[in-house]
């Protein structure tokens, strides 16, 4: 996390644009996001949030304009949970394909844990739900050690319960120095200062 | 919490790709049933005279293999396409190309590898001479894993299609031809009497050649795949 010590942004993107199926969803777009940040990208449906959250993580190559610098090891949840159904959630956790870690049975069980999943570890995954599903998935950030997490639409299929859990584990992480671009329709109710990205306005607020 | 090392990251990849398979026998099963089908309907429509059989066997049991090989390599890449772990891997930090590796190596785990196992079995019922069982089993083993890497690419290219099968089949089959050409061509050396070494020492070279290029490939397909 050297670079969140000396302060440089995580990641910076400049000028960016892009378009799909002739329509421009964004032009021009630069911003840094500073450890601390906790950036929320809006937009209405098909506005190119998910778009530019595949961009910002590398998913994405070509086909938009500018450039994204990239300083630090990036979390990315997208919208599938990349949960296998044929695998248990402790499987899950501990053979993940991402590779970030190798962990210690005790850290995956206490997140496991902390997204509500205890006494579900070995229990086969098809025999979970959606919302469980992508609890697993979200599991993945209590074990990260990347200063930044690109999140799309974290909250979808979670109880209310667990996205108050998740806000309080965002701003954790945003006290920590790390920094979160995430996209969501649901405004957060969090008491830190969240920083707003409008994708029809292209300003940061 | 360390970050694995890239080996341990590989043997972790190998380890769940054959728990994924373990847990689904019905997808190791098939190519052996689909050999063993085949197999069967070789001396109903060519006649059951053995001479005739044992003649043409090495080249059926190797077209048969190449088919098997075709029908699950469409596999490999699909389900983590579909359920998102393969943006996760695309995103790891550990070497794509090793990933990769890791992947086709349990592939061909669960198919070349038993196929060629139970290859002398089926040579039976084609009635191959005895002789040449050793150097079918030896270059279904190198060829079948030439077959999963290459199979791999054509994979990793369709992943992103809903219906690759065929198409999968017409982008590499040509890719197939050499092995088959080595492959059926070391049998036929046996059964005649003739050394069968420098078939196999060509099939390695493919094999050292796939190991060495085919993982770039395959790398780049995918990550084509995922961002379109």
């Amino acid at each position: 996390m050297s670079a969140t010590r000396a302060g440089g942004p995580l990641i910076a993107a400049r000028s960016l644009s892009l378009e799909r199926g002739g329509r421009e969803l964004f032009r021009d777009l630069s911003f840094e996001v500073l450890g601390g940040h906790l950036l929320q990208i809006q937009g209405a449906n098909g506005a190119g949030k998910t778009s530019l959250i595949r961009i910002l993580s590398g998913l994405s190559r070509y086909g938009y304009g500018g450039e994204v610098v990239r300083r630090v090891p990036l979390l990315y949840l997208g919208h599938q949970p990349g949960v296998k159904a044929l695998l248990t959630p402790r499987e899950n956790l501990a053979w993940h394909v991402a590779g970030e870690g190798a962990f210690a049975q005790e850290q995956i069980d206490s997140a496991l844990a902390r997204v509500g999943l205890y006494g579900y570890e070995d229990v086969p995954s098809h025999a979970l739900s959606a919302g469980q599903h992508r609890r697993v998935n979200l599991a993945r950030l209590y074990l990260s050690t990347c200063p930044l997490w690109l999140l799309d639409e974290p909250f979808t299929a979670i109880d209310r319960a667990g996205i108050e859990e998740l806000e309080a584990l965002l701003v954790e992480h945003v006290e920590r120095g790390g920094a979160v671009v995430m996209t969501s329709h649901q405004s957060l109710q969090v008491t830190y200062e969240v920083r707003f990205l409008n994708l029809l306005e292209g300003l940061v607020l | 919490m360390t970050p694995p090392g890239t080996w341990s990251f590989c043997i972790r990849l190998v380890r769940r790709q054959l728990v994924l398979a373990v847990r689904r026998p019905i997808e190791i099963g098939n190519p052996l049933l689909f050999f063993a089908m085949v197999v069967a309907l070789f001396p109903l429509g060519l006649g059951p005279a053995p001479d005739q059989l044992a003649g043409f066997a090495p080249g059926i049991l190797w077209i048969i293999a190449l088919l098997s090989n075709l029908l699950t390599s469409d596999t490999v890449f699909r389900s983590d396409f579909e359920d998102g772990s393969l943006e996760q891997l695309l995103l790891s930090p550990q070497p794509l190309f090793l990933s990769v590796l890791a992947y086709i190596i349990a592939h061909w785990l669960v198919t070349g590898l038993l196929l060629a196992l139970v290859s002398p079995l089926f040579a039976l019922m084609l009635n191959l001479p005895v002789a040449a069982l050793v150097t079918l089993a030896l270059s279904l083993l190198l060829g079948t894993a030439v077959l999963s890497l290459v199979g791999c690419i054509g994979a990793g290219l369709t992943v992103g299609l809903k219906r690759g099968g065929m198409l999968i089949s017409l982008l590499i089959l040509p890719l197939y031809m050499p092995v088959l050409i080595f492959g059926s061509a070391a049998v036929q050396a046996a059964v005649t009497g003739v050394p069968a070494g420098p078939y196999l020492a060509i099939l390695g070279a493919m094999l050292c050649l796939a190991i060495a290029l085919a993982p770039l490939a395959i790398a780049a397909a995918l990550r084509i795949s995922v961002d379109a």
